[in-house]
């Protein structure tokens, strides 16, 4: 019986550290079927990719449980290659190519067709042979010509521009014999949009040859565009499957999102916010963060609301406080208090009353091998050039007022640990994150930036971490620009929520606003659906 | 059982216990040998006190995050440059400690000046200072070969009777030579005690510690720590780095005369090609590593690395009277933990 579908995943559950990422997916594709999978980050896409592939993190950690069928057969995948003698081939976001390589070598890369010369006869190894360049070009050619892309195979891939890199990786994939399933991730992500439909096109081509397509995306009038069937996973759950003529972008967008806990948080003070001060006022802020660019975003944050700033991984929400607070270069102007305020400039800008608990809480926000109390003080210490004391005509620190201070801090936001000088690395990330949240209040700021204040920390931690900002915004009336990847955390505690998307401000929503809107503007559609309603 | 011996061994850090252990056996050894005790004593001392600076000038180096200092024969020749400008000069009344103070201040200017030049050099290159130092130290010291012979040095001390150019050795007999050492000192027990030396290095090194506690101090060390936690904070990393590696240099070329001043020569051309690693040595052997290190790793390591090899020349020369033993011996000890540290590199993260 031939067997109706080229790959069916059955209940798919995977754990990492206690933490459920997948809980219990479904997947078929046909082949000859474009099958396209969406989700925010953290949906548990590329884990279930991960759990396909047979990535060596998925077994370091336990394995997952579930069953995996291709081609109608039981299949246990323990690693990459595996995936690849069984006919499975991906299409990487970030291009696994050679820049230096001509596009000919970059295809056959490690499949190189080899002829017999007389060193490897003498040596009877097959690493001497010869490599035969003319089947390996026409081979390269064949591949070419299936995606459609006119280039010579003889040029090397340095030169080329993004898009024409994307058709070689493709290329290279269908040049494997017996390919049955292309998996796509975000293969737009990085192309302009004549270069995404040429993609497109592309790709409805090699599914009418009948190979199986999967295509991991987050633009979602792509997926209507390209798609037969799509899959829509939401905290690794399947929330639905839909086929492309039964569903619509507003749907998609609501799937997405969906509400997954109760909003807790804040009540009533959402009404007056419009009354208060504007207390920072963006105007068309450019900041050169890479990955995370900036485009000219205008945002009036008032005094004493807790603002988030949200959207998906890449859009450019991590850059605006890295660039009001100097990390990035940044153009544009900022007003606090009416006052401008010198762009570039750190110390500046801790001066003025800001301060910033950065996204990369290991890597900017912490002294690893330091004390819990220095970490606590440094910035102070070097901007305000608060806990020193006279010794003569030298300034020393001063050892007393610091741990009193560090033990205050301790105290009020209940970090966990055996004493101020304990090294901040042998903390937990929750507690970590409170020493970081420790050093931004030491600061005495007027206005809190604080990026992905969650990520990488337990569940319990979290709500600690999110209590904790209601907390200093209710009681000292201090505001607090959160930026966060994760939407239910911005609308559980935030007045207002800014989501950016393509470096730009798509909207500005109120946390009870409806689970379409803000699918809409994570994905980028929400303007253009505004101005079709509008016609 | 095994895991407190595991944990204990973590504690002290498995170069510092191997090399404690060593120099343990050795003073059995040079006991049981009858050698004499008091002589070996102060030589230790005496040694300790030598090589205590140059080995402290590590510290400003790896707290502000360019790595242990290869590149100290640049302070070195400064040290050395100031120390001949005394002596040509004829600085050496009892009153500027018989040229000692002269010399420091001299090479001064030279060791502010090319610190703070090497080390807009090395923010040029971050992330490969280690490499780069040891070799820019290498450099220094051959151009120097030049200098020692063409530089306009009169005084007929210093010069080869015949020809052109400064002698391999300098003798400080009858200038700040053994100054430090007689400074106070005194016999106990027949262990000589050179207070001078040994209450300069305490003082360098409380000089330091203050420092490092100071404002600028915990700005450099954070730099160090962390630079990208420092730029968040508004420090400016590349300039804690120069202020860093001045720092280092200047202890360096300090070290350097004191060194010579107890060692009772100034040694030039190829003496400073490889004076960088015992100093890089006995801090690591103190327990710091490439990025951590505190004023009591110099101590201890200074100790226990020249206290060893002091006991091991004429405990080596007795069981093994031909060759050179303790020499080899030194070359492993000091490039072994050198290397053992290199492997350490980046792991701590």
């Amino acid at each position: 019986m031939e067997a109706e579908y080229v790959l069916q995943m059955k209940n798919i559950e995977k754990e990492y550290y206690g933490n459920r990422v997948l809980k219990g997916v479904d997947l078929s594709v046909r082949p000859g079927e474009i099958h396209a999978l969406v989700g925010e980050n953290g949906a548990g896409k590329s884990t279930l990719m991960n759990v396909l592939f047979g990535m060596p993190v998925i077994h370091s950690t336990g394995g997952f449980s579930g069953e995996v069928y291709f081609g109608g057969e039981k299949v246990d995948i323990k690693s990459p290659l595996e995936a690849m003698e069984l006919g499975i081939g991906m299409v990487h976001q970030e291009f696994m190519l050679v820049p230096e390589f001509t596009i000919t070598e970059n295809i056959k890369i490690n499949r190189e067709i080899t002829k017999d010369n007389f060193l490897s006869r003498a040596f009877k190894n097959k690493g001497l042979k010869t490599l035969d360049r003319k089947a390996m070009s026409q081979d390269a050619r064949k591949a070419l010509d299936r995606v459609g892309l006119g280039v010579e195979e003889w040029v090397t891939v340095a030169g080329l521009p993004v898009g024409h890199m994307q058709f070689v990786e493709i290329a290279r994939e269908i040049d494997k014999t017996g390919l049955k399933l292309l998996v796509f991730d975000e293969p737009t992500a990085v192309l302009t949009e004549s270069e995404a439909d040429n993609l497109i096109a592309g790709i409805k081509r090699l599914a009418e040859s009948g190979i199986a397509i999967l295509f991991i995306t987050h633009r979602l009038n792509e997926v209507l565009q390209a798609a037969d069937n799509i899959s829509i996973l939401r905290d690794g759950e399947l929330v639905g499957t839909r086929r492309k003529e039964d569903t619509s972008v507003t749907e998609l967008a609501e799937l997405m999102v969906g509400r997954r806990i109760d909003i807790n948080g804040k009540e009533g003070q959402a009404e007056d916010s419009e009354k208060r001060e504007i207390i920072l006022d963006i105007r068309n802020l450019h900041v050169d963060m890479p990955g995370e660019r900036v485009k000219g975003v205008n945002l009036e944050i008032y005094e004493g609301e807790i603002f988030g700033i949200g959207g998906l991984a890449g859009q450019g929400k991590v850059g605006i406080a890295n660039g009001i607070m100097g990390l990035y270069p940044a153009k544009g102007e900022v007003l606090l208090k009416g006052e401008k305020l010198d762009l570039n400039n750190t110390k500046g800008a801790l001066n003025k009353g800001l301060a910033f608990v950065s996204e990369d809480r290991r890597g900017v926000g912490l002294l690893l091998d330091s004390s819990i109390e220095l970490n606590i003080v440094a910035t102070t210490m070097h901007v305000k050039n608060k806990y020193f004391k006279k010794l003569g005509f030298l300034n020393q620190m001063d050892i007393r007022s610091i741990r009193e201070h560090a033990n205050r801090m301790i105290k009020e936001l209940d970090i966990r640990c055996t004493g101020p000088q304990q090294l901040t690395r042998q903390l937990s990330g929750g507690n970590q994150q409170k020493v970081c949240i420790a050093r931004a209040l030491t600061l005495d700021p007027n206005v809190l930036f604080v990026s992905e204040p969650t990520r990488g920390i337990d569940i319990g931690a979290k709500k600690l971490v999110l209590d904790l900002l209601v907390k200093l915004n209710k009681e000292l009336g201090m505001t607090i620009v959160m930026t966060s990847s994760e939407l239910i955390e911005l609308r559980s505690i935030c007045d207002r929520i800014a989501i950016i998307s393509g470096g730009k401000v798509e909207g500005i929503l109120r946390p009870d606003d409806s689970d379409r809107d803000f699918g809409l503007m994570m994905a980028g559609e929400y303007k253009k659906m505004k101005e079709k309603e509008a016609m | 059982m095994k895991d407190t011996l595991r944990k204990f061994v973590k504690s002290i850090g498995l170069p510092r216990l191997i090399i404690t252990l060593m120099f343990i056996g050795i003073c059995i050894a040079a006991i049981v040998l009858k050698l004499p005790f008091g002589m070996l004593a102060s030589d230790v001392i005496r040694r300790f006190g030598m090589f205590g600076i140059l080995a402290l000038a590590m510290v400003p180096s790896i707290q502000c995050g360019t790595g242990p200092n290869f590149a100290l024969p640049i302070g070195i020749i400064c040290g050395l440059l100031g120390s001949l400008m005394a002596i040509e000069f004829g600085l050496t009344s009892k009153a500027l400690g018989y040229g000692f103070i002269s010399a420091i201040l001299i090479s001064l200017p030279f060791a502010i000046l090319t610190g703070w030049a090497y080390g807009l050099m090395l923010n040029k290159i971050k992330g490969s200072e280690m490499l780069v130092a040891t070799y820019t130290g290498f450099s220094i010291v051959s151009f120097m070969q030049i200098g020692w012979v063409t530089l306009p040095f009169k005084h007929p001390e210093m010069i080869w009777p015949i020809g052109k150019g400064l002698r391999v050795t300098v003798s400080l007999d009858s200038t700040f030579g053994e100054f430090l050492n007689k400074f106070w000192g005194f016999s106990i027990g027949g262990v000589y005690i050179p207070t001078g030396l040994l209450l300069f290095f305490f003082g360098c090194c409380l000089l330091v510690w203050l420092f490092s506690r100071s404002k600028s101090g915990i700005e450099m060390y954070t730099a160090g720590a962390n630079p990208k936690f420092a730029a968040a904070s508004g420090i400016n990393v590349d300039k804690n780095r120069v202020l860093g590696t001045v720092l280092s240099t200047v202890i360096g070329a300090v070290g350097i005369i004191v060194y010579s001043l107890s060692f009772g020569y100034l040694q030039l051309y190829l003496a400073p090609l490889y004076m960088a690693f015992p100093a890089v040595a006995a801090v690591l052997i103190g327990g710091a590593s490439t990025s951590k290190v505190k004023i009591s790793h110099v101590l201890i390591g200074t100790f226990l690395f020249q206290g060893m090899l002091t006991i091991a020349v004429p405990v080596a020369n007795q069981l093994f009277p031909e060759g050179n033993l303790s020499e080899v011996l030194r070359q492993i000890v000091q490039n072994g933990i050198i290397l053992y540290a290199l492997t350490k590199v980046g792991r701590e993260a």
